[in-house]
This record gives C-alpha cells, structure tokens and sequence, in this order.
C-alpha cells in the first residue's frame, strides 16, 4: 500500500484552477522528485499535503487515512513532516531549543508537572536533551547546539530546518525547495544529506524542486506538473526524454 | 545537567532568603520607612504583573493591550471574596489565599473566554481587541452593583503585608520561569518566532496560545488581588488602558521574553516617578521623556531575550569576562 | 421623530469630528504601520494652538483655524522626525510604546504649560440656531459637519489627484518599490504626518469649540474613539476612516440618548470587538492570507 496518496485532488482560487485532478502515490522508503516551472502549482499542492490549505475536491490518503481537514499538526503527528521553501526556523532561539520543540510531543509530563519540575519532567527533559544532542551529530551540527538558529550559515539553517523536520519522527518528510537560494557546492551537500537521511531514518521523502537537473540525480521517479496539472510521471531517464517535460522546460 | 541546577536552585534560594532577610532588617531597624516600604510593595505588584503579561506579549508574542482588565477582575474578585469571609473568623494569611486564588481562577477563566475568539487575530488587531475587551470589563465593573460602581469598593480587608507580598512575587516569577523552561513554554516561544513552523512540528498552536494569555490573565488576576488588600479601597478607573500601558512599558523596557528583565524595569520603572517627586509637574513629563529616549536608544528593552542568571554573572565575573567583552567591543570600534 | 432627527445630527456631528481624527490614525497606519498612539494629544494640542491664538489675537475662526492646523503640522512632523523616524526599523512594539511615551510626554507638556484645569473656549463660531423645517441646527454643528466633510472631499482629491498624494499611497502599498520608483519616502512620511496632524487639529479645534473646554487630557477619549473608528472601517484606508467615524459617531449618540450614557463606552467598544472578530480587517478591508 503506498504511503502517501492522492486522489482526484484540486485546488481552485475563484475561477482559477491552481491544482486540477492531481494523482499520486509515494510508497514507503521512496524518494519522489516533484517538479515544474515556477507558478505550476508545486506550492499549493505542498500547503494541501500538509494541511495548510484545504482542497477544493480530492482526497490525501496517508497510511490509509485520510488527512484532508486535519490541521497541520495533526498531519504531522501523523507521520508526515515538512520544510518551508523560505526557511522557517525559530530565529531566536537556540539550534537545540528548535530541535526540541520537534520532540514535543515525545514528551508527556504536564504543565503542572512541568512547573514544579517532578521527577518525570527531569527525566523526559534529560532525555530530549541527549537525543537532541544525538540528532545534531547526525548532522554534524552539536557544535552549534547553543548558537542562535538565525546566527548560522544559511546552508547550515536548511540542514536544521530538515533535521527538525525529521525530530518529528516523521514516516514522509516533504521538502519544499530545500535547494533555493543555495550555491552549487552547498546544493550538492544538501543533496547528499537527503540521500543520507532517507537511508538513515528509513523514511519517504517527497522532494518539491523547479529545478530540474538537481532531482535528476538522486529522485527514484519524479513527477512533472504543469499549469496544475501532471504531464508526466516515470524514471528520471523517461522524464529527460519526456517531449512534454522537453517543451515546458525549454519552450518550443 | 541536573547538578549543575541543583547549585543553580540553592544559590537562587539563598539570594532571595538574603534579599529578605536584609529587608526585613532594614524595616526593623528603621532605614526603610511607610513610604519606601509602600513603594516596595507596588514594585512586587507590578512585578507580578509584568512578568505575567510578559509571559503573553514576550514569550507568546501577543500583543496584549487589556491586561490591566483581568487586574481588575482579580482585583474586584478578591476584594468581595475577602468582604464576605470578614466575620468567618479565618487567619488572615488563609483568608488572602483564598480570595487571591479565587481572583486567580476568574482572570484565568475570563482569560479563556476573551482569548478563543480575540486571539485568531494577530499584531496590530489582536492589541486593538484587547484593548477594547479591557474597556469592556471596566465599563462594566463602573456600572454594576456589586463591585460598588464608579463610587468605588470600600471595606476591603487590608490583609497584604510586606511578608505575604514578597513571597507571593517570588512565588510567581519562580512558576513563570520554570513555565518557560518547560516544553510548554518552548512551544508558547515557538509561536511568537514562527507560529506556520511552529504547526509544521506538531504544536497545538491554538491551545498554547489561549494557554499562554489565560495564565497571563491568572497571574494578573493575582496582582490585581495583591493591590486590592494593600490599598484597601478600589476605583474602576484605576484599570483604565492608562493602566495596561504602563505595564505594557515596563514588560518592553524589560525586554520581552526576559522575565529578569522585567523584574528589574518594574524596580526602575516604579522608583522613577517617585524619585521625581521633587520635580513637582514635570515629574511625568521627564517620565514620559526618559521613555521615549529609553526606546529610541534600546528599542530591545534592557534585557532583549536573555535571562540575567546570578551563576552565569558569577562565572563572567569569575573569568573577568564582563570587563574583557567590553574591550573587546571597545577595540571593535 | 423630530428628536430623533436632531439626534440623527447630533450623531452626524460627533461622527464627522471623529472622521477627521481617525483620518490621521489611519493615514499614518498606512504608510509606517504605527498605532500613533499621541494622535489624539496632537488633536488636544490643535485645541490649545486655537484657543492661544484667539487670546492673543483675536483673529476670526477661519484664521484660527488655519494657524492651528499649521502649528500641528509642523508638531506632527517634528514628532515624526524626532521619535518615529530612529525606530523605523526597530521592533515595531519599541515603535508603539515610543507613540505611547510621545503621547504621554504631550499631555504631560501641556498640563505643565496650561495647568490642569479646563480653560473655556470662547464661542469663535457665532451660535446661531437655524430652523430647518421643525429641526433646529446650531451653527457649530453646521460648521462642524461642513467643515469636515470639506476637508475629506480636500484629502480625497489630494491623494488620488496630485503627486504627492500618488506617492503616500505608493508608499503605503509598498515602500521598497516606492523607493525603486524614485519616490523620496522620509519625505512622503513627512506630508502625512503634517496632513494627519492638520486634521487631528481640525478635530481639536471643532471639539473644544463643540464642547466649549480644552484641557490636558481632552485628546485622550475622542483620540481613542476615533482609533477605533480607524479600525472599524479598517484602518488604513481613507473611506473607511470616514465611514468608521461617522458610524462611531452615530451610534455613540444614539446609544447616548436612548439606551444608556454609562454604557455607550461599552457598547462602541463592544461592536469594535463583533467588528473585528466578524471582519478582522475592518468593514472595508481587505483580507489577507500569510503566504507560506
């Protein structure tokens, strides 16, 4: 069964359809590229994926279940975690505190508990606190564990970004244009990171991009849409000699 | 971790037994007089009701403009309750406690109330609405019968003291800070940085939100209730926006999300106009000066997000940190 | 009936003072995105110019008028550039609280200069009942109404006719373009707080004259009224200012004369609250979405 699937979704603003009769499925363990030109729709399917808007038709199947109308922290408790196009960290507070508050609902000790610091708020707070810090080797960050999220290297805040992300003990991660802004040589170390976290956590990942030669590289299969709709779907090798894809992204 | 808290704990608990104690020694022997002690008094009132309202506007990051309406519900809540318990015969100390958490408890749950629906607005709006939720509440307590309308309250027991006061505030900055090092209070701080990312990790936005104010709102509730057994008799228009806005100033001054800070702007903030008595007139318009200077130079607050920790001090103090990072930005210049 | 319509009137009056003030709340919202919390002390101040002047002048309504909405002007401006202009890029609370210090600093100034006690105003509009029909209109409410709506229809021509008025709102809809466009922003701001200001005084000068007082704190409770008929018909935009206050207006003394004068406070606060949790925007704003 796949893991994460949609089913006649669409999207319309007023008269505009941003995202028509949109299929598709992302099994477990599977890296998926979802691609198209600027202003295809990739965004708006990203926000109905994850909850932040609610479609207009369609259903969003995770694990069976269907995730439409659920609010994004319901999706996430779920299984299914995301990054944001415009990095979306919590810029005052420290690398460790951001990952922390990923762990949230790991811990269970109440407000009350919480406040009169009982012996499971110890306990659960130690072990947030080493696993947080065993998250941040993974990705080789412990060094920054108490700097400021807005004081690190611009490629440094996306790994952050997706390693909270993946703090969530997330099923499917969704990254939503994790390359943007960034240089070759960071581009090519992020890539690396996501084939290296897909490994590692085991997960599915459903990589957004509009850059095209950058999923090539590592997606499984990749996804094309066009003005809200897919036009293609397949291997990276079809999608390269897909005329479709050929004519969207060179024009004809 | 846990040891080094441990030594954190008894140093801070030592440091406030000494602050007491030099305190109550000071009163016994006379340096402080009546007055200084009633500005002592207000200091710990403001205290509590800018730590709380810091918890909304700094940690939450609400704009809350109200806040002196739940003082006044905490404050008129308490007022009646203790008025009716007078001929029960209860130890004072007792008698306050329970009008202080019953007061605590209506801010809390008027706090619940007013903040599902006002807080689906953000920044400008959500400062408006509360504003006018404030001018509700006193309108309303100007006009009923209960709370003896625009003539006052009269008749309150004036059953805080010093003792009760100091301990209350130090009972509640200590309950604020240990709520904002708890996952509760780092998922009220995610919110104020980013509340889409914030939901994008599985927090329950809306619910630390109503949290967040409704706490506020109780702990206002309860320096409403510490003004109300001081002072002893109650005007409704005491808790007009006038009000609110001065706790909002020392909150901003502080630095938001800096209880520490706040703590220490309410000390500065409530010896100021005191110490400009002897200006006569002009006492409030260097007051309101200083202010606007205050934030055009450190539009921060003093503290901005940091906590002033008595170890980390030491420890700077210890390694003569303090004095080398201001050479060092000395011969950054 | 007729009690009514002079109710109808009395509302029309007090809305279009409260228009005018809300005017420059929402003019100055719109282009730095700052509650100017001191609005309403700069309306007390224009009070004070007009009242001044008469005194040492005795000059005629139309030319107190105007040197008051000077005087505020240039206040209006020097507040802008003294206060204002260093926290631009501040935090945008340090920016309200500053408004707040300003506003405070204001009532402080003139209660030091003028005393705390009301001074009169003395009838600089000659009162005249007119009869219209079974109504009877003073003239300064007359005035009042025409005066303001002259200076909406005024303001309504500045900004959509001239240059000036093209770039405030310019700026207003989005101050980096505008400065790619060529347009001089710190100047722009200027001309609105000097425009705002006028107004604020305009409203000063038309309520002390209504209410025959002027005293320290006077801009506080019409400046806060007026702030929320900005918001009401949603602040930023100048129709809806003008719509706002007169709704405000009217309903104050409808609610004045029928219902309860206790209560009218609650009651505008009260619809200011359905308005906002109905309209977040304001009746005639716009909604918007954080993008994500």
């Amino acid at each position: 069964m796949a893991l994460l699937e949609t089913k006649g979704l669409g999207m319309y603003f007023g008269g505009l359809k941003a995202v028509d009769n949109f299929d598709i499925s992302v099994d477990e363990h599977e890296l998926v590229g979802l691609i198209g030109p600027n202003g295809a729709g990739k965004t708006t399917i990203f926000n109905m994926l994850t909850g932040v808007y609610l479609p207009t038709e369609g259903d969003i199947m995770l694990d069976g279940l269907s995730i439409v109308g659920k609010k994004p922290y319901q999706i996430v408790n779920m299984g299914a975690a995301r990054t944001f196009q415009n990095i979306r960290l919590f810029k005052d507070l420290s690398v460790i505190d951001n990952i922390k508050i990923a762990y949230h609902n790991e811990m269970k000790y109440t407000t009350v508990e919480g406040i009169f610091r009982t012996k499971r708020y110890w306990a659960e707070e130690e072990k947030a606190h080493q696993e947080s810090l065993d998250f941040l080797k993974i990705f080789d960050m412990q060094a920054y564990a108490d700097t400021l999220a807005k004081n690190l290297p611009y490629g440094k805040q996306r790994k952050l970004e997706i390693a909270r992300a993946l703090a969530t003990n997330p099923r499917i991660l969704l990254l939503d244009e994790p390359a943007a802004g960034m240089n070759p040589h960071e581009t090519k170390e992020l890539m690396e990171t996501i084939h290296f976290i897909k490994d590692k956590f085991d997960i599915a990942i459903l990589l957004k991009e509009h850059d095209m030669s950058l999923v090539m590289g590592i997606c499984e299969r990749i996804i094309v849409v066009d003005y809200g709709k897919i036009i293609a779907k397949g291997k990276p090798d079809e999608i390269k000699n897909n005329p479709d894809v050929i004519r969207v992204y060179l024009g004809e | 971790m846990a040891k080094i808290s441990i030594k954190n704990y008894i140093m801070n608990v030592l440091a406030i037994v000494i602050l007491y104690a030099l305190l109550k020694f000071l009163i016994w022997n006379g340096v402080i007089s009546r007055y200084y002690l009633g500005i002592i008094i207000f200091i710990c009132i403001n205290i509590v009701l800018a730590t709380s309202l810091n918890l909304a506007t700094g940690f939450l990051g609400q704009l809350a403009l109200g806040h002196a309406g739940f003082m006044a519900i905490g404050a008129y809540v308490s007022a009646i309750t203790a008025i009716s318990l007078k001929g029960s015969g209860l130890p004072n100390t007792v008698m306050l406690i329970i009008s202080l958490l019953l007061a605590a408890i209506f801010a809390g749950v008027i706090g619940i109330l007013i903040g599902i629906p006002a807080l689906r607005l953000k920044g400008d709006y959500l400062g408006i609405i509360t504003l006018g939720f404030g001018e509700v509440i006193r309108v309303f307590i100007n006009n009923i019968k209960m709370t003896g309308g625009a003539q006052g309250l009269t008749g309150i027991p004036r059953i805080s003291n010093i003792d009760n006061i100091f301990w209350i505030t130090v009972v509640v900055v200590t309950i604020l800070y240990t709520l904002t090092n708890s996952r509760h209070g780092r998922a009220i701080k995610s919110i104020r940085e980013d509340e889409i990312a914030a939901e994008a990790v599985g927090i329950q936005t809306t619910k630390y939100k109503v949290m967040g104010f409704a706490i506020a709102a109780f702990f206002a509730g309860i320096g409403g209730g510490m003004y109300a057994h001081y002072i002893a008799f109650l005007d409704p228009n005491t808790f007009n926006f006038m009000r609110s806005v001065e706790i909002l100033v020392i909150v901003v001054l502080g630095g938001m999300g800096s209880l520490t800070g706040s703590v220490i702007a309410a000390i500065v903030l409530t010896i100021l106009p005191e110490a400009l008595r002897d200006f006569a007139n002009y006492r409030l318009l260097i007051y309101s000066g200083l202010l606007v200077i205050m934030m055009i130079f450190r539009p921060q607050g003093l503290f901005g997000t940091t906590e002033f920790s008595l170890s980390g001090f030491l420890y700077k103090l210890r390694h003569n940190q303090i004095f080398s990072s201001r050479k060092k930005i000395e011969e950054g210049d | 009936m007729n009690i009514f319509l002079q109710q109808l009137i009395n509302g029309l009056s007090v809305g279009s003072i409260y228009a005018v003030i809300a005017l420059g709340y929402t003019m100055v919202y719109g282009i730095i995105r700052l509650i100017n919390f001191a609005h309403g002390d700069i309306m007390m101040m224009g009070a004070y110019f007009a009242f001044i002047t008469v005194f040492a002048t005795g000059m005629p309504f139309y030319m107190v008028l105007i040197v008051s909405m000077v005087l505020a002007a240039v206040l209006g401006v020097t507040i802008e550039s003294l206060a204002y202009k260093p926290l631009r890029k501040a935090p945008r609370i340090s920016a309200l609280i500053t408004a707040i210090g300003m506003s405070l600093f204001l009532q402080n100034l003139a209660l030091v200069i003028f005393r705390a006690d009301p001074k009169i105003m003395p009838a600089i509009i000659p009162k005249r009942p007119i009869m219209i029909g079974p109504i009877q209109i003073g003239t300064v409410t007359i005035t009042t109404i025409a005066l303001s709506i002259f200076f909406m229809v005024l303001l309504d021509f500045f900004v959509k006719k001239t240059k000036p008025g093209k770039s405030m709102r310019a700026v207003s809809e989005d101050k980096e373009a505008s400065i790619l466009m060529g347009i001089n922003v710190n100047k722009t701001i200027s001309i609105t707080f000097a425009i705002g200001s006028a107004l604020g005084a305009l409203g000063g000068v038309l309520y002390s004259v209504a209410y025959t007082q002027v005293f320290p704190t006077m801009g506080v409770m019409p400046g806060l009224k007026a702030f929320v008929a900005a918001v009401f018909g949603g602040i930023g935009l100048i129709p809806g200012a003008m719509l706002g206050g007169f709704v405000i207006g009217m309903i104050e003394t409808i609610t004045k004369a029928y219902i309860s004068s206790q209560w009218s406070d609650a009651i505008v606060f009260g619809i200011l609250i359905i308005v906002l949790l109905i309209k977040p925007t304001g009746i005639l704003g716009k909604n918007e979405r954080e993008k994500v």
